[in-house]
């Protein structure tokens, strides 16, 4: 690529608003305009909801709710969206890995991107000798249902696959967090994070890799979250 | 020991200094989600007459966090400054809040700044509005120095913030030379990591310094990991400017951010032994936000605005350069919308600096908060009022990592513009050099292929 001459050949590097140019200290009509479309369509996305019949039989999943009873209860009371709701059935299976598909934020990323890793993930655990637990979706969900379901499964580790925030650039992104020994209390300081995982961020390849990577890690060190670093060596980056 | 107050002929009653405090609280949906909000705008009113007439005194004998329990109320007590406290020992809240709007100046709030405790200032500011909020504030001066000098009469400085989804190396080079065009970076250049991986943090700070080092740039760069991710990039050599570490208003919401005061102390040391200040060894940068203890429930009872202030307790102990509240970034849980999140970065920013911090704010919102740009320019020209120390700087207000909206580029040009603010000397000084102070050309100016 040759050198950039103009201040907008900086956009070539990367998605995010540079080279918007500039009137007196503003933003030209047109970059002002772009940001409030994409606003809306943000505010749009975090009212969305996931298909569960279409990502359940694609994921041969079994589907918990929260406590949260709807968006607004969600987004206002986090606690409620932490808890199981009143009498969800959950099989236990001692010593499995689980994984959780939850709506988050965002519905929109998880229900294009869970199938993929869900995938990628089930084989690696397979070939690394962990017995998987059949996936289970969650509504009106944050981080933290992954220790109630954890919990009531009795597994090892719970990897929640979680529609991230709503940005304007990223309406699609999903993140993983990944906990040993779940169980209600659990602190955020004992989660290892991976995200930004989207068209354009982190391909499901290399979240899957990634994954692995912590998950092989946390069983020899027997914990999850700050005990754990990510030593990983670096992938290799695309260029710009 | 319990408080009452009457109002309009109903005596309320109050048990203890949490729940007078919690009481007091202008509205917030992070005390109705704890539940310690008031329940009516007369129990509101009713607790800020009786917290109006309670001495400052008595905030050093009664805490809302037991002594036993918390390292951070052991070090707001133990480390009271009786001196500096004397002139104002006499004083009730409310006298106070009188004192400090009628006579109150910039030495004299130096001075007593170390006699403060975020308690005294919490209560403050629960019986102020905003305009009392904008004038004391600006009648503190705190001035922190790295590579160069911040906090001045006058000036107005930005964290220039090239997020980037993936640490890719030339996304984060090209919002950097954006924001240097368009006049952010004094305040520090820094990047929030995607991934919290040593090798990646060593990667983007050996970039940040290299491009800071190429043009001679008169500020300091900062890779906001974790700091225990930060002193391992220390131990194998990277150049470390500042430390920075999300710090909350007890010790339990700190165990849940995975540090303690002694770790804090650890990388505090390593930083200053680096000497790589060459105005000042202000080296270290923290971030702090209403709700992150009621987020990790770690909140005692205690509203989170008074939580919020023991943050800056912790903040100063180290002599910070920077400190920011992240005031809209925590989610509409705590701060519900714009209204709201207007409120608490004029709150923190005042508190901030009676406790003696150079404080900024990332005038911020995410898109499930009910807010907008309107909402931010509204926050962003009140904060530049009351003398913010710096404010966030992002492409376009868009931060396409962290996926929210901050302050932009722009805005800081308008905020500066409109208020007649610079920013801080040296940096305002390689502006003009670099042809850089007054516009932006079409044509890239500096030599960047190297760079993209």
């Amino acid at each position: 690529m040759t050198a950039p001459v103009l201040w907008r050949d900086l956009r070539r590097y990367t998605a995010a608003r540079v080279g918007l140019g500039r009137v007196g200290n503003g933003l030209p009509t047109a970059a002002h305009l772009d940001f409030q479309e994409a606003h809306a369509q943000a505010r749009d996305a975090v009212w969305s909801t996931l298909d569960v019949p279409v990502l359940r039989d694609a994921l041969g999943a079994q589907v918990v709710a929260s406590a949260a009873p709807d968006r607004r209860a969600y987004l206002l009371r986090p606690d409620l969206g932490r808890r199981l709701a009143e009498g969800v059935p959950l099989t236990p299976r001692p010593g499995c890995f689980a994984i959780v598909v939850a709506d988050g934020l965002c519905a929109t990323g998880v229900q294009a991107q869970a199938p993929a890793l869900v995938t990628a993930l089930t084989e690696g655990l397979h070939q690394a000798g962990w017995d998987v637990a059949p996936p289970v979706i969650a509504t009106q969900a944050r981080v933290a249902i992954g220790d109630a379901i954890g919990q009531a499964l009795g597994a090892a580790m719970v990897a929640v696959l979680i529609g991230e925030r709503p940005g304007l650039s990223a309406l699609d992104s999903m993140g993983i967090y990944l906990t040993h020994a779940p169980r209600p209390g659990r602190r955020d300081a004992e989660r290892n994070c991976i995200s930004n995982i989207r068209p354009g961020g982190l391909s499901v390849a290399e979240a899957a890799a990634k994954l692995l990577w912590l998950v092989a890690a946390a069983r020899g060190l027997g914990a999850t979250g700050v005990a754990l670093k990510d030593e990983q060596p670096a992938l290799p980056l695309l260029e710009g | 020991m319990g408080f009452s107050a009457t109002v309009g002929g109903t005596r309320h009653n109050f048990a203890d200094l949490r729940q007078l405090l919690a009481c007091a609280t202008p509205f917030r949906s992070g005390d109705a989600l704890a539940g310690v909000a008031a329940e009516s705008a007369a129990q509101r009113v009713a607790a800020q007459r009786a917290l109006a007439d309670l001495p400052l005194r008595h905030f050093l004998s009664d805490a809302v966090v037991p002594y036993e329990a918390d390292e951070v109320t052991r070090l707001i007590l133990d480390s009271h400054d009786a001196q500096a406290f004397a002139p104002v020992a006499h004083l009730t809240i409310g006298g106070f809040r009188d004192w400090l709007l009628a006579e109150a100046d910039a030495p004299a709030l130096a001075a007593l700044a170390a006699g403060l405790t975020p308690e005294m200032v919490a209560a403050l500011s629960k019986i102020c509005r905003l305009q009392d909020l904008v004038a004391i504030g600006a009648k503190c001066r705190v001035v922190t120095r790295f590579r160069n000098t911040l906090g001045l009469p006058g000036t107005l400085s930005i964290r220039l913030q090239p997020n980037d989804p993936v640490d890719d190396p030339k996304g984060i080079a090209a919002q950097v030379l954006d924001g240097l065009l368009l006049g952010a970076g004094d305040a520090v250049i820094g990047v929030n990591p995607a991934t919290d991986n040593v090798d990646n943090l060593c990667r983007v700070l050996g970039l940040l310094d290299a491009v800071r080092d190429r043009y001679a740039i008169p500020t300091q760069s900062c890779v906001l990991a974790h700091i225990t991710t930060t002193l391992l990039a220390m131990q194998r050599g990277a150049p470390v400017d500042l430390v920075f570490q999300s710090i909350g208003g007890t010790q339990a919401v700190n165990e849940s951010f995975g540090v303690s005061l002694s770790l804090l102390a650890e990388a505090h040391a390593a930083a200053l032994a680096l000497g790589r200040g060459t105005l000042g060894d202000n080296c270290m940068y923290f971030e702090t936000g209403q709700g992150s203890a009621l987020s990790a429930d770690a909140h005692h009872g205690v509203d989170q605005q008074t939580l919020e202030c023991r943050a800056y307790a912790v903040a100063r102990r180290f002599r910070p350069l920077l400190v920011n509240s992240v005031v809209g970034f925590i989610g509409p849980e705590y701060l519900y919308d714009g209204k709201q999140i207007t409120r608490a970065g004029l709150e923190d920013h005042m508190c901030g600096k009676l406790l003696g911090l150079p404080m900024g704010v990332d005038v911020c919102y995410t898109n499930h908060a009910e807010a907008d740009q309107d909402d931010m320019d509204a926050l962003l020209t009140l904060l530049g009022v009351a003398g913010v120390t710096y404010v966030m700087g992002v492409p376009g207000a868009d931060d396409t990592m962290l996926a929210y909206q901050s302050t932009s580029f722009h805005d800081g040009l308008y905020v500066r513009a409109a208020l007649g603010k610079t920013p801080a000397p040296e940096f305002a000084a390689w502006l003009h050099r670099m042809g850089l102070a007054v516009h932006t050309p079409d044509r890239l100016p500096m030599a960047v292929a190297g760079l993209l």
